[in-house]
């Protein structure tokens, strides 16, 4: 493999490549047309100083779609879905879902590039949300131009369709930013207002100074408390409307408790106030919400459902005329027409042509199945080189993709839930404080009546649970912080709760374990006088019109010759003539049909193989092959030196499967599982006993995706999987997992020392607070300093430095250092 | 020590002024996308002539 790596995608150039662009001056290489042609708009467009700009690599691009490919988004009825009136004239407002969003560098690409384009008045990219508005002119640009813009510079658009939760989640983000805030500005003066009562209280303060302070803080407080804590005290209503006691309800409580307490010792100028503790309280629970809440919405967003994996139009047949229709009005019995390169919009059967379709999202089957009048064909799936004449015979609500979205749905039902640990430990600490709080009050007030609401109430806000409620949350933010680092952007709270527990790690094969792209993988010269390089060179100029997905393979040398009378044979290969010599390529006995001689064995090694023959005779063996992603082999080994067990789960049918799980190291591999079965199997482990961690891309993969205890979905997944996972592995490292499970495993040791202390020192005031030893200001700054000392604790997860150092000691020893590998 | 009986109230006129002026950055979308803003002044350095588009106005 070449060192040079593609300058705009960051993959290695392939040897004899020969695309580049001239960037800033300098001549820098291309792995492919793709990159190549986006590459160029930009610095067509003047905007090379994007590279300068950018952080991270680009994703490598899909070649650039046809122009038309984007012609149904001018439809009056597909604009309705994204495209509004804005302003008193005539502009439009359309909201965009961009997807291939890495940095800021991006927005300001794609700002500055729409920005220039006749009619376009005004762009906002929002990198969060992965969603841009574009106000323009209906009369000097069409949307579909926009979308053709975007694909031009490497970015893949739909319509943001569901902006009505877009609204929504907008509108709790900043509701919890303006909570925060309050709170913070909050703390921020009451804690200064606290530190003269400190002194005050140490060394001798007027009274009339004091209650003044206390008035002030008062006046400060309150809206800490009624505003920003709102939430807690709804969430605490409905958990005990549901009957149950989660842990709001004690922060509710403490919060509620030493907030009436504090007011009454300011009007009545006795006992004690806790306003700082309250605010400081407030302020970092509501921190940990909003970081979890951020994360959380990140990756919803990031998602346009299932809608979108199908067009939005389709070419109905009609008494032989064809009729764009939108693919909702399509029925059961219609006559439809697909194109090569077409996604299929519903079920059918075909009734002319012959074709192969990748059915890769649907089953996981790397290769094209070959697709004749009689066979059925579903939705979601892609036509790919050529024309089929198809009947409909499920649409809409009825296809299969929706019985994928279905099972998918039950098998959320089904996934084991799971309690967080602060929770169960609310249940029965409230009921504990509140028995010790009546027990005191009741022995105080036969000893001395006056002194019992005190007592009562200073065993209820010394044992506020502050530290207790903030034990998870602040470790479980820290780590989210951290894995997003390293390049896991966590979707769910719980996933560091579960990832510990993780007994087995199931992957999918292509996509995930793979690169999910067809390589050539050996080429075997038959001819003397042939060099490998002429053998590519010419496959791929014989590719190079052709929409099968291995013609992938031989994108990198495109255009190092040329090729004419190209002509493709349905399930059989291409032929055509390149220099003047007549060449096919495909399957062996189609490659040596015209010569009339018999098709030479295949080779035994693994791979599928393609003859390359010229009237002569065979010329060359190409073998084409997935190849595993570079990180899968160290992340399977670290995994299994962690005691995990490793499993192999594929919709592919084919040997592949075999070779690459002996490649990655995994022993245990199930192949030509469908979706049901995948999930079928997930259920059966898990109740065995296991734990499971599924690590999938593909829309087969969805439904164990959901049904696991814990999954990751690659950002490359389709959008449904990454919306159901709960998390998105950012850069396509495998070598992530190992150090997120450490990592998992080092927040659940921390989250348990902060449960420890909090509860230890609860453990140790509760007695003293019984039996009224303890001064209101050693409770105060009890409360305040063992909350202080639980997130600090929780901080030291964001600086912690994964996959480094052996992070085993809930391992057996031994066990833990024999199988680290270190990362390259 | 007088003059904390004057000083306090201006401080808690400046925290009102703060938690107004904050409400309105967050109602006016300044807080949406943490990431890019912060970095926007750095991409524009030689290009004069195209003024770069605000975020998001049309906010209720």
């Amino acid at each position: 493999m070449s060192s040079t790596a593609c300058y705009h995608c960051g993959l290695p150039v392939p040897a004899g490549s020969n695309f580049s662009v001239r960037i800033g001056g300098v001549e820098r290489p291309m792995c492919c047309p793709g990159c190549e042609a986006v590459a160029g708009a930009i610095v067509a467009g003047g905007l090379d100083n994007f590279y300068r700009y950018r952080d991270s690599r680009n994703e490598r691009p899909e070649e650039v779609p046809p122009e038309d490919r984007w012609a149904a988004y001018d439809l009056a009825e597909v604009q309705r879905q994204y495209v509004r009136p804005f302003g008193d004239d005539d502009r439009q407002l359309a909201s965009l879902l961009i997807g291939g969003i890495s940095c800021a560098a991006c927005v300001w690409l794609i700002e500055k590039h729409l920005g220039q384009l006749e009619g376009v008045d005004k762009v906002s990219v929002n990198a969060n949300t992965q969603r841009a508005q574009v106000c323009f002119d209906p009369s000097a640009i069409r949307p579909s131009q926009l979308f053709a813009e975007l694909a031009r510079i490497g970015y893949r658009p739909a319509p943001a369709t569901s902006a009505n939760s877009e609204d929504l989640i907008q509108r709790e983000q900043r509701a919890a930013l303006r909570r925060l805030g309050v709170a913070g500005l909050g703390t921020m003066q009451v804690m200064m207002f606290a530190v003269a009562l400190y002194f005050g209280a140490s060394s001798g303060i007027e009274t009339e100074l004091q209650s003044y302070l206390r008035w002030v803080s008062l006046l400060v407080a309150t809206p800490v408390v009624f505003f920003a804590a709102r939430p807690f005290f709804s969430a605490a209503w409905r958990s005990l409307r549901g009957r149950s006691l989660s842990m709001d309800v004690p922060v509710s409580l403490a919060i509620g408790l030493a907030y009436v307490a504090s007011f009454y010792a300011t009007v009545f100028e006795t006992g004690e106030v806790y306003f700082e503790s309250i605010s400081m309280f407030t302020f970092f629970l509501l921190l940990g919400r909003t970081v979890e809440m951020r994360a959380r919405h990140r990756a919803g967003l990031a998602s346009g459902g299932l809608a979108q994996l199908l067009p939005l139009t389709a070419t109905k047949v009609e008494k032989g005329e064809e009729n764009s229709v939108p693919v909702a009005a399509l029925a059961a019995g219609d006559t439809i027409l697909l194109r090569p390169g077409d996604t299929i919009p519903a079920d059918g059967e075909v009734i002319e042509g012959e074709s192969g379709v990748d059915e890769s999202l649907l089953s996981g089957e790397s290769a094209p199945r070959q697709k004749s009048p009689g066979s059925t064909v579903y939705a979601g799936s892609v036509n790919s080189d050529s024309s089929l004449l198809v009947r409909v015979t499920a649409a809409g609500q009825a296809t299969r993709l929706s019985a994928i979205e279905r099972l998918v749905e039950r098998a959320q039902l089904e996934k084991p839930r799971q309690v967080a640990l602060a929770d169960r430990v609310a249940g029965w600490f409230v009921g504990l404080v509140l028995v010790a709080a009546l027990t005191a009050f009741a022995f105080w007030w036969h000893l001395d009546a006056e002194r019992a609401f005190w007592v009562a109430l200073s065993v209820l806000v010394v044992t506020c649970p502050c530290a207790l409620s903030l034990a998870t949350p602040a470790a479980v933010a820290a780590a989210t912080l951290r894995l997003q680092q390293i390049g896991l952007l966590v979707a769910a709270g719980n996933l560091l709760e579960t990832l510990p527990r993780i007994t087995r790690v199931v992957f999918d094969k292509t996509g995930t374990l793979t690169r999910g792209e067809p390589h050539i993988t050996q080429i075997e010269l038959l001819r003397d006088g042939w060099t490998e390089q002429r053998v590519k060179d010419c496959a791929a100029a014989l590719e190079s019109h052709s929409n099968h997905p291995l013609a992938r393979a031989f994108r990198a040398w495109r255009g190092n010759l040329g090729a004419s009378e190209l002509r493709l044979h349905t399930g059989q290969g291409v032929e055509g003539v390149v220099d003047g010599e007549r060449l096919r390529l495909g399957r062996a006995d189609f490659a040596v049909q015209p010569t009339g001689a018999a098709a030479p064995e295949i080779p035994a090694a693994e791979g599928q193989w393609l003859l390359l023959a010229d009237t002569e005779g065979p010329v060359a063996w190409i073998a084409l092959g997935d190849s595993l992603r570079p990180s899968a082999r160290g992340a399977v080994a670290r995994l299994q030196a962690e005691g995990l067990h490793t499993e192999l789960l594929s919709g592919d049918q084919s040997a592949e499967v075999a070779r690459l799980a002996a490649a990655a190291g995994i022993r245990d591999f199930r192949a030509g599982a469908s979706p049901e079965d995948k999930l079928a199997h997930l259920q059966q482990l898990q109740r065995r006993g296991d734990k499971v961690l599924m690590v999938g891309d593909g829309l087969n993969d969805v439904p164990v995706l959901s049904g696991a205890d814990a999954s990751v979905a690659m950002l490359s997944a389709a959008d449904l999987a990454q919306s159901r996972a709960d998390a998105i592995l950012l850069n396509g490292d495998l070598m992530v997992l190992p150090d997120a499970i450490a990592l998992a495993r080092k927040c659940r040791r921390i989250v348990r020392q902060n449960l420890t202390w909090a509860l230890g020192y609860n453990a140790l005031a509760l007695p003293l607070a019984v039996c009224g030893l303890v001064p209101p200001w050693a409770a105060a700054i009890g409360m305040s300093a063992s909350s202080l000392i639980v997130v600090l604790n929780a901080l030291r997860l964001s600086r912690s430095r994964v996959g480094k150092r052996p992070v085993g000691n809930l391992l057996p020893t031994g066990q833990v250092s024999s199988g680290l590998i270190s990362r390259g | 020590m007088d003059s904390l009986y004057f000083l306090i109230p201006i401080a808690i006129l400046f925290i009102g002024l703060a938690v107004k002026l904050f409400f309105w950055a967050v109602n006016s979308g300044q807080y949406d996308d943490l990431e890019t803003e912060g970095r926007r002044i750095l991409f524009d350095d030689d290009e004069s002539g195209v003024d770069v588009p605000e975020q998001d106005e049309r906010d209720d």
